[in-house]
């Protein structure tokens, strides 16, 4: 695909998500009016950007819809629910669209193109039947679709005057050139209703150069010509002089309330104005030169750098009350603008290959390291471990990288939220914290797929229909919850919601039918609600098309579980449920914990070690020991991984810790810290238990990584099962 | 070429060039003469053949130095060129003066 188009691609995709975002909010009962520009704005950039690229289809079906936003924010029709439901189909729609300019293809297939024409009608139905010159507009748009928005006053244009103000330069006279002929040839475009002639900048009568020009004006001018017209009627003179066209006084509120709407981008108070249509570029990049000469100037003279909105009201660019509204704006963007600034688009590869080298990088530093301690050369030793350093701080920026907030994908779900609210006439609310929650870019676009199917599932099977939550004392509303936040070195995800909780009995009945568990066997309550999870389970009484087809809660484990995660339920029954999703916070690189039994070498995640110390011999020969007054089960490597050879004379146990649960592992050694660079495991190893993956060791050794999670359980089902057989339940 | 003709603190100029770029230096001169001599000055413009935006203004600047200095000034004639410059620019109500316009001139 053609570079300019990824860009295209991937900047209307942001624009698409404000669109439907601000949609979302409308429909939610938001009428302010700030929403509704950022919405209108959102759908404009659109239409332009892909009248830039010239991708028509796009620029055609959006200026429809921008049609129907432009007439929603005059409050010529309300918002109601078919309408923005209209307006969200018309989002999908430009997503399709976008979606095959993603494939390099700019011309939509005639399936698309006729589904598109379908809900352009929709969309027309809306923007239809209002005055002859609106007509014209509501239909395709000519070629000159780009410029629409700059003759959107043209239809009424007759009752609007442009404001020029203008102020001669003092050569222009000595130059040969007469303010009078420019006044005059601008007659040409159209009407002066009222001009003010200002000398105000003539001195003293001795000081007057009669040579030099002292004039400037305030015209009122009626015209159908654009900003741009009116502009070059001044060329001639545009370097001399200081030259301000403003749209229409009665217009100032409307740029006001566009100015508080601006999306929170960074913005100079400059180019807030521009983007309100109260200043052009040009008159913006000359105000930023005044005032880095007037900040010279004031630095010379020590007194306060005049303010860029100053400079601009003082020259007559903008109304003070809009130069007011930026400010205000800017203020609240302020903090945002800092961070946006320094933000650079880089493409996902390039960081991948990034962060591989870094691996290589450590694996090669671990290397040296040890040769460096066998040569016992004290300064290469030194060396080397500065340089061990510094490879440890650039895995960490280079990690770093790729490390992107939660909040977006979570944000999708409001639509999501919205549209099975709509189809199966459940109120549903949502509601996300921890939105700012950072996790690896890989891990974010792999965690949408099922958290989209647990979301559903909360939807369609957790939440009850209205009557039985009235019944149960609830309210109307059922609510969905998304969390994030982060928990000893891994990010935790939760979805909750306030509906039904999982049907213990109805599990656990139907796992003994599909022969997932034996009818006798003990399961804790815990337990029954993971069965969820069993390839092949789903209690949905009626499959609907949100879900309910039986394959979705196995997928969402397999899925978490190649990324090295785990899901789990904690579920009340009448009172609702929480899947919570572990899932390691990188891929990539971690910090290690290397261990040794026997000649093999493994490696235990370091955020995972609570501590480490020597296993005392007990009388018992049981899988758990006495940690302070605490029951630790442990593992003991030699015996699960069978490996061979004796037991040393001293063994250790590191004690970690996963998802609230402690266990001991029994080793033999203990090496220390080391920078592990994960290698995934052939698929040959997929179902490996106890196992993550593996690594290299500096002497070119291969370490395996070990699943502390599945350890940990391990350690205590195994200690339980003992327990139980000896007839001694846990309560 | 004009004529002053001050006494009794009334004074009158006519000025009989064109009051354009060219000559402004000399017009300017002419003019804030004229204003500090006389207490009143009568400026008879009939003969302006010719006005561009430096001879306007400089009659803004010797109608606002007479303000200054407390002397009054008014344009007794306008030749059509004049006055045209003038209505163009909306200044009339600044000058304050009547406009007469020579029923010659208005062919």
């Amino acid at each position: 695909m053609d570079e300019i188009l990824g860009v295209f691609a991937i900047e209307a995709r942001e624009q698409l998500e404000a669109l439907e975002t601000g949609l979302m909010q409308i429909e939610q009962g938001d009428r302010d009016p700030e929403v509704i520009n950022a919405v209108f704005r959102a759908a404009h950039t659109i239409k332009g950007a892909s009248g830039v690229v010239e991708i028509t289809p796009i620029e055609k079906f959006t200026h429809v819809l921008e049609n129907v936003l432009d007439r929603l924010r005059n409050g010529e029709i309300e918002a109601d629910g078919e309408m923005i439901t209209a307006l969200l189909k018309g989002c999908d729609h430009i997503g399709a669209l976008l979606a095959q300019v993603e494939d390099g293809q700019t011309e939509p297939d005639a399936d698309l193109q006729a589904a598109g024409e379908a809900i352009a009608g929709t969309l027309r139905a809306y923007t239809g039947g209002t005055q002859a010159a609106k007509s014209g507009k509501s239909g395709l748009p000519d070629e000159q679709a780009g410029e629409v928005e700059r003759q959107a006053g043209k239809d009424t244009a007759m009752n609007d005057c442009w404001h020029i103000s203008i102020r001669f330069g003092k050569d222009v006279l000595r130059n040969g050139m007469d303010p009078l002929a420019f006044l005059r040839y601008l007659l040409s475009l159209g009407e002066i209703a009222h001009i003010t002639t200002i000398a105000d900048a003539m001195p003293d009568a001795e000081d007057m150069d009669p040579e030099s020009c002292y004039l400037g004006f305030e015209i009122n001018f009626r015209s159908h010509a654009t900003k741009e017209k009116i502009e070059a009627v001044f060329d001639f003179c545009r370097d001399e002089c200081d030259l301000h066209i403003l749209p229409p006084h009665s217009r100032i509120g409307d740029y006001m309330a566009l100015i508080e709407t601006l999306p929170e981008e960074l913005m100079r108070l400059g180019e807030i104005l521009v983007k309100s249509g109260a200043l052009t570029q040009e008159e913006l990049d000359e105000g930023l030169v005044k005032q880095q000469t007037a900040a010279k100037a004031a630095a010379a003279t020590e007194s306060p750098a005049p303010q860029l909105g100053d400079i601009l009201v003082e020259q007559k660019m903008v109304q003070p009350e809009i130069v007011e509204a930026a400010a205000v704006k800017q203020k609240q963007v302020g903090e945002k603008k800092a961070a946006e600034a320094r933000l650079i688009r880089v493409q996902a590869d390039k960081l991948d290959h990034l962060i591989d080298l870094v691996g290589e990088l450590v694996i090669a530093g671990a290397s040296a390291n040890l040769l460096a301690q066998k040569s016992k050369q004290g300064t290469l030793v030194e060396a080397t471990s500065v340089l061990s350093r510094l490879v440890e701080n650039i895995r960490d920026s280079a990690l770093q990288l790729r490390m992107v907030q939660i909040g977006e994908t979570f944000n999708r779900f409001h639509r999501v939220v919205r549209d099975t609210s709509k189809e199966m006439g459940k109120e549903l609310e949502l509601t996300i914290r921890g939105a700012e929650t950072e996790l690896d870019k890989t891990v974010v676009e792999k965690i949408g797929d099922p958290l989209m199917h647990l979301v559903r599932n909360a939807m369609d099977h957790g939440i009850e229909a209205a009557a039985v939550r009235a019944a149960r004392g609830k309210s109307a509303t059922g609510h969905v919850g998304l969390n994030a936040f982060h928990d000893s070195g891994s990010i935790v995800i939760e979805v909750t919601d306030d509906g039904g909780g999982l049907p213990k009995e109805k599990i656990r009945n139907k796992a003994i039918e599909k022969g997932i568990i034996s009818a006798s066997q003990p399961l804790t309550d815990m337990e029954i609600a993971n069965l969820i999870f069993e390839p092949g389970f789903s209690t949905a009484e009626k499959v609907t098309n949100i879900s309910g087809r039986g394959v979705g809660m196995d997928v969402v484990r397999s899925n978490i579980r190649a990324l090295r995660g785990t899901v789990e339920v904690h579920s009340e029954e009448g009172v609702g449920s929480r899947f919570v999703i572990r899932l390691p916070l990188t891929l990539a690189i971690i910090d290690g914990f290397l261990v040794g039994v026997d000649k093999s070498a493994y490696v235990i995640p370091l955020e995972m070690v609570v501590e480490c110390m020597e296993l005392q011999e007990t009388a018992v020969d049981r899988n758990y020991l006495n940690l302070r007054g605490e029951v630790l089960p442990f593992v003991r490597l030699r015996e699960l991984f069978e490996v061979p050879g004796d037991k040393p004379r001293r063994e250790n146990v590191v004690v970690v810790k996963s998802g609230g649960q402690k266990a001991g592992i029994v080793v033999d050694v203990l090496h220390g810290e080391f920078q592990t660079v994960i290698k995934p495991l052939g698929a040959l190893f997929r179902h490996l238990r106890g196992i993550a993956g593996s690594t290299i060791l500096g002497s070119g050794d291969v370490a395996l990584i070990l699943d502390v999670q599945a350890l940990a359980q391990l350690a205590a089902s195994s200690e339980e099962r003992t327990l139980a057989l000896g007839g001694a339940r846990i309560p | 070429m004009s004529d002053i003709n001050s006494g009794a603190g009334a004074g009158r100029l006519t000025l009989q060039d064109d009051l354009t770029i060219y000559n402004a230096v000399e017009s300017k001169r002419q003019l804030l003469d004229a204003v500090r001599a006389a207490k009143t000055l009568e400026l008879d413009l009939s003969q302006i053949q010719e006005m561009d935006s430096a001879g306007f203004q400089l009659l803004v600047l010797a109608k606002r130095e007479a303000q200054r200095l407390g002397r009054s000034l008014r344009i007794v004639a306008h030749s059509p060129a004049v006055l045209e410059v003038i209505e163009f620019y909306n200044m009339v109500a600044y000058f304050g003066d009547p406009v007469v316009i020579p029923a010659a001139a208005r062919q």
